[in-house]
């Protein structure tokens, strides 16, 4: 039975300079009991699309065309039917679970408000339908859990409140944005098991917006893929990820780093719908005579030796309040060989950064030593000459958005290494230098006098790599360096650390929660939990033939998308 | 060349900001316009004030132009000793402004100064700075002010004093502002030294020195000048306050809180102008410096930023 | 619980010690005092009798140590200008004070919080465009001006207010109350109302901006996406929010409010000990400055503490911080 029905519906945002369609003549259906998703990379409209259902589009964005249709009532831009409809037939979760509940309320206060607000229910029976909502999506002790605060549950659990309070009065639709997307792949999975069984239970229709496909594979009946406010794909969801039609979706399905093999590359498409394999090399030409020819040698480049790194900071009046006593890494071993690329897996709080701080020399660890090649990093001793060794050692970072100086040009980003290096470098070969390494991540040479705001997040990425490069690094570090990427930037991206370490003989050290980014990526693994190692393996016997209990759950939990590669 | 930054400004997002705002053209004109006419003193006002020359207790008292009594060589009337409230007011608001704009350098410097390298470098230095600036901020600024020139008067002699009045005043006020910048830069400073750019800075190698001015400072300029407009206003009003109380200028030299503080024995036998142009004036200049930095708080807050 | 009360308690306690050891140093270091007390015609002998009556020659620790049991009890010696005791000085003028203090704050963030959450809701209308102008007007505004401007318009043209003075007051001991009489109170209403403009201001763009802030969080859109009405959303759940920051403003507000009506007092000749503070600047009278640094201190530090523990009843993230539950 069909009761959303959105058609043609357009939505503008005026700016400064333009006019941007974030939906432009979208229309779909949606029955009971069915999960939609809205999938598409960031700026297309797709959470406009859901905030414009209950009519609570962001200024100055606004409904200029097209009709929501709920049961036949017309609901677009109708804030008087809307009003009595929001919270009782539609019920609406948000991103981040740590900041859509009210702090300073109880959960009790905040779920009785709600049920109050739109049934006839007394106080002693509200408090009863409840308790029994917060049982329903899974908390235990719900008749005492009821009367704390939002901060003493944990983000999946706090996820969970929200739930309850979007179907607390029984709402026919549920409008998902990005329900999982701040929480770890465990809690992801459960979370989206949930969703899945109240649309059993409660015969709900559940319209999800997300940006991950393994959402979408693992959740949705029908997924609608957008791109710059167009609807590009609409279909049953095993269709359109296993034959999509047209060009965007295909380069978009191609570009998913696929669970069930390695690739070499990824493949992607041109506008036109040809494939391109993209490859820099021979851009590197220039850098590999600067650098001088690096023998493979398969020797130990790094030695990580039992480090235990305690964050403990008591002090008598302290100003900030001291961290959590907290064993970050707990008696950690591994090594990396030159010229492999080293992956470290695990979820938030696993220790995995600590990890790459304490080898850039950016954290001191509490115990244990470090080794590159036979240099202890931490010994008093070579003070000297580890600020020599720095450069060898360098690092990309996660969010493109902070890791580039906004006051500085790009030629100032990427020459400042080279200068600090070089004292005595003339004119002539800084700028050679900087242009060679500007050519092989593939940007153009005219960017060097642009500030980072001008350019997108994968180009940012980019220049972060073209600075670590500057420093004639032999070991790359690289922390979740595509996971604020859209996932087509991402296999760009991928594609091209992949060729840069081929021909740069680069030691690359790979860090992610992302495990199908990991498999494409590394040789071998380790997995984290909490601070300690489960296991340390090549990377197709881990994803085989997992030993250890946590990373067979870990396996057992990452949604699974086939590759059409 | 300056044709060129002003170009580059109005092409901006804060100058278009700029000029879609009324009220940040009109009070920028306005501030601009006195900052102009009192360096421009000399040339610019009537008469000199402090010449005795020019004042003759035979003026004394006269009301502005359009009042009856008027006198054409006195557009805005005289005070008690006949100097010509025009030209005072204008010598007044020189002194007002130096000594605003000294004591904000001076206090912009010293709070950025140990903002910057506490929020830095941390550790004990951090919490030794924090607590000094968390009980100066127990005493408040006007208060604090006032303990310094007290302490001043202590070393000095009265008749030193009052020549010293501009530096015991500087030195007053800005001691009493710093803490403010303080406690803002290095809020700001534990922002941005968390940010991937100066971790990478760091792994490079980069000495802290290097890192807190070109990195850290550009990227927290723009709270500290929002910051410093606003204070600027208050400076000159803290100024006017002391001088008014009797421990800032001397009638001498008088700045117009001066100016204000001797209008205000007439104001019961009726020489109102005396008191109320200087008073019109210094809330002129503090209305027009808070506006610019009202507007400029907006248009540099990245959170409120229209697309 | 106990651990955060002792914490704040002690923090409280050093920032008086250091202001205590500042009061100190402007004692003993600025100036002469002998020469403060006695002038010049003293002979050194009779000097070095005051000295050592002093303590002036014991280590600098026993006399820090002296201060602050003496400072401690209300005892900061004689004043070098009126020769009285400075504890007496004091006690006469604080009643006037702080009566004036009380009520401009009680103003201040009364209409301070009314006004803030009024602009911040209804963002475009033509009254909170009034009541922001004229707010930016007021931070413009020095207090003494403000002061002259009330006293010319409502003393000399309107001549219904007093323009001086407390009015007649009536004693209970040691403490003197113009809330009784009808004079009292007339008395009272310039000085207040010109005290607590500037403070009210701030606190209007304070609550402004905070509350503004807090309408734009996930909490408040998924209030508003659970069809909870605006009503509701803004004084209910906007509200509580927007008022943390006022706690702690409140606390800092009492403080100004108390220098600055040193402004007030000198402008409405108000017999407090702003009046008292100001005259010992001019003649470097060192043992009343001390002392008034101290009780300014004193009440601001006390305030805070208070404040900080109505913080912990308020927010519950204070509350349970360490009670986490892991999942």
């Amino acid at each position: 039975m069909t009761f959303l029905k959105i058609n043609n519906l357009d939505i503008e945002y005026q700016t400064r300079k333009e006019t941007i369609y974030a939906s432009k003549n979208v229309s779909f259906t949606l029955k009971k009991g069915e999960i939609i998703g809205i999938v598409g990379e960031s700026g297309s409209g797709k959470s406009t699309i859901a905030n414009a259902i209950i009519n609570l589009v962001d200024k100055p964005g606004k409904i200029t065309n097209g009709s929501i249709l709920l049961d036949e009532t017309e609901i677009c831009n109708n804030e008087e039917v809307i009003r009595s409809i929001r919270g009782k037939k539609i019920g609406f979760i948000f991103q981040d679970p740590q900041t859509s509940l009210n702090p300073l309320f109880t959960i009790r206060d905040q779920l009785v408000e709600t049920i109050q607000t739109h049934t006839d229910l007394n106080y002693e029976k509200a408090i009863e339908k409840s308790i029994k909502l917060l049982t329903e999506v899974g908390i235990e002790n719900s008749d005492k859990r009821i009367n704390d605060y939002p901060h003493q549950f944990s983000g999946g659990m706090r996820q969970r409140v929200v739930i309850a309070l979007a179907i607390s009065c029984e709402p026919d639709l549920l409008i998902a944005d990005e329900p999982t997307t701040a929480l770890d792949v465990s809690i992801q999975f459960k979370i989206l098991n949930l969703l899945k069984k109240l649309t059993v239970d409660r015969n709900l229709g559940i319209l999800i917006i997300t940006h991950d496909m393994g959402v979408i594979a693992e959740i949705t009946d029908k997924v609608l893929i957008m791109r710059h406010g167009k609807i590009v794909e609409y279909g049953k969801t095993l269709n359109v990820l296993s034959k999509p039609n047209s060009i965007e979706c295909k380069s978009l399905v191609m570009s998913i780093p696929p669970t069930n093999k390695k690739i070499s590359r990824f493949k992607y498409l041109s506008p036109e719908g040809k494939q391109i394999i993209d490859s820099s090399l021979n851009l590197t030409k220039n850098i590999i005579k600067n650098w001088g020819i690096r023998e493979l040698s398969n020797k130990k480049i790094l030695d990580f030796k039992n480090v235990t790194k305690i964050f403990d900071e008591e002090k008598i009046l302290s100003i900030r309040e001291p961290e959590d006593k907290i064993k970050a890494l707990d008696n950690v071993s591994f090594n990396i060989f030159e010229g492999e690329s080293f992956g470290l897996v695990g979820e938030s709080g696993s220790g995995k950064s600590t990890i790459a701080k304490i080898i850039c020399g950016l954290l001191p660890p509490s115990k244990g030593e470090i080794k590159f090649e036979n240099l202890s990093l931490f010994d008093p001793k070579n003070k000297m000459k580890i600020k020599e060794f720095r450069g060898q050692i360098q690092m990309i970072f996660q969010d493109p958005y902070s890791s580039l100086n906004p006051r500085f040009k790009i030629k100032n980003i990427i020459s400042e290494p080279i200068k600090f290096f070089q004292k005595n470098i003339d004119n002539y070969s800084l700028n050679q230098n900087v242009n060679d390494l500007i050519d092989i991540v593939g940007i153009s040479r005219t960017s060097l006098d642009r500030f980072p705001h001008e350019f997108s997040g994968g180009q940012r990425q980019r220049i972060s790599i073209a600075r670590a490069l500057a420093t004639k690094p032999r070991l790359l570090i690289c922390d979740e360096p595509t996971s604020a990427l859209d996932v087509t930037i991402q296999a760009q991206v991928l594609n091209l650390l992949k060729d840069l370490q081929e021909q740069l003989n680069l030691t690359i050290l790979f860090i992610s929660h992302d495990l199908p980014v990991i498999r494409q990526m590394c040789d071998r693994i380790a997995v984290l939990k909490k601070g300690t190692i489960c296991e340390i393996n090549q990377t197709e016997n881990i994803f085989i033939n997992p030993k250890h209990m946590y990373t067979k759950e870990l396996l057992r939990l990452m949604p699974k998308i086939k590759s059409i590669n | 060349m300056i044709p060129q930054i002003i170009k580059t400004f109005l092409d901006s997002d804060i100058g278009y900001s700029f000029m879609k705002s009324k009220v940040a053209i009109i009070s920028s004109v306005i501030f601009f316009t006195i900052v102009l006419v009192s360096l421009l003193a000399v040339i610019i006002s009537p008469y000199n004030p402090f010449d005795p020359k020019n004042v003759s207790l035979m003026d004394a008292f006269t009301p502005p132009i359009w009042s009856v009594g008027g006198s054409v060589d006195f557009l805005l009337g005289t005070d008690q000793q006949g100097r010509d409230m025009l030209s005072t007011m204008i010598y007044g608001s020189q002194i007002s402004l130096i000594v605003g704009f000294s004591s904000i350098i001076f206090a912009t410097f010293l709070g950025v100064f140990l903002g910057v390298t506490s929020g830095y470098l941390g550790g004990r230095y951090e919490i030794i700075v924090m607590r000094l600036t968390d009980v100066q901020l127990t005493i408040p600024s006007i208060l604090m002010a006032l303990l310094v020139d007290g302490i001043a008067r202590g070393f000095i002699s009265k008749s030193l004093h009052d020549d010293m009045a501009i530096y015991v005043l500087i030195l007053a006020i800005g001691i009493s502002e710093w803490p403010q910048f303080a406690r803002i830069t290095r809020a700001a400073t534990l922002v941005e030294k968390n940010k991937e750019y100066v971790l990478a800075s760091k792994i490079i190698g980069l000495s802290d020195i290097i890192i807190m001015l070109k990195h850290i400072l550009p990227n927290i300029l723009r709270p500290i000048l929002v910051i410093a407009t606003i204070g600027l206003s208050q400076a000159i009003i803290t100024e006017s306050t002391l001088s008014f109380l009797g421990v800032g200028f001397p009638p001498t030299n008088p700045s117009l809180g001066t100016l204000i503080r001797f209008g205000n024995n007439f104001l019961f036998s009726g020489e109102w102008w005396i008191t109320f142009f200087p008073a019109i004036f210094l809330v002129i200049l503090a209305l027009s410096i808070n506006l610019l930095g009202d507007w400029m708080r907006d248009a540099l807050n990245p959170k409120l930023k229209v697309r | 619980m106990f651990n955060y009360f002792l914490k704040r308690l002690l923090q409280s306690f050093l920032v008086m010690l250091i202001v205590a050891f500042v009061a100190f140093s402007l004692f003993n270091f600025v100036g002469d005092p002998v020469h403060n007390m006695v002038g010049q015609e003293a002979s050194e002998e009779t000097r070095e009798q005051i000295r050592e009556k002093l303590g002036l020659n014991d280590p600098v620790y026993t006399q820090f140590f002296k201060f602050v049991s003496n400072a401690s009890n209300g005892e900061f010696g004689l004043s070098y200008e009126l020769r009285r005791p400075v504890s007496l000085l004091i006690s006469e003028r604080l009643p006037a004070t702080l009566e004036l203090v009380l009520v401009s704050a009680f103003i201040a963030i009364f209409f301070g919080i009314f006004f803030g959450v009024y602009t911040a809701i209804n963002r475009e209308g033509f009254v909170s465009n009034l009541i922001l102008i004229s707010s930016l007007l007021g931070v413009s505004l020095p207090t003494f001006v403000i002061g002259i401007l009330f006293i010319y318009l409502f003393s000399v043209i309107l001549g219904i207010l007093p323009s001086f003075g407390r009015g007649e007051v009536v004693n209970f001991g040691f403490w003197s109350t113009g809330f009784l009489t009808l004079s009292g109170i007339k008395a009272l209403i310039l000085p207040s109302i010109t005290l607590s403009l500037f403070q009210m201001t701030y606190i209007i763009r304070l609550v402004r901006a905070e509350m503004m802030e807090i309408l734009q969080t996930d909490y408040i859109k998924f209030a508003r996406a659970r069809g909870i009405n605006n009503k509701v959303v803004n004084n209910r759940h906007a509200l509580k929010n927007g008022l943390i920051p006022v706690i702690t403003i409140t606390g800092i507000n009492v403080g100004t409010l108390i220098a600055f009506s040193i402004i007030t007092e000198t402008v409405f000749q108000w017999p407090g000990m702003g009046l008292l503070f100001i005259n010992a600047v001019q003649f470097v009278d060192i043992p009343i400055m001390s002392a008034y640094l101290f009780m300014v201190a004193f009440l601001f530090v006390m305030i805070n503490f208070i404040v900080d523990i109505a913080y912990y009843f308020i927010d519950p993230r204070i509350r349970f911080r360490d009670e986490v539950t892991i999942e």
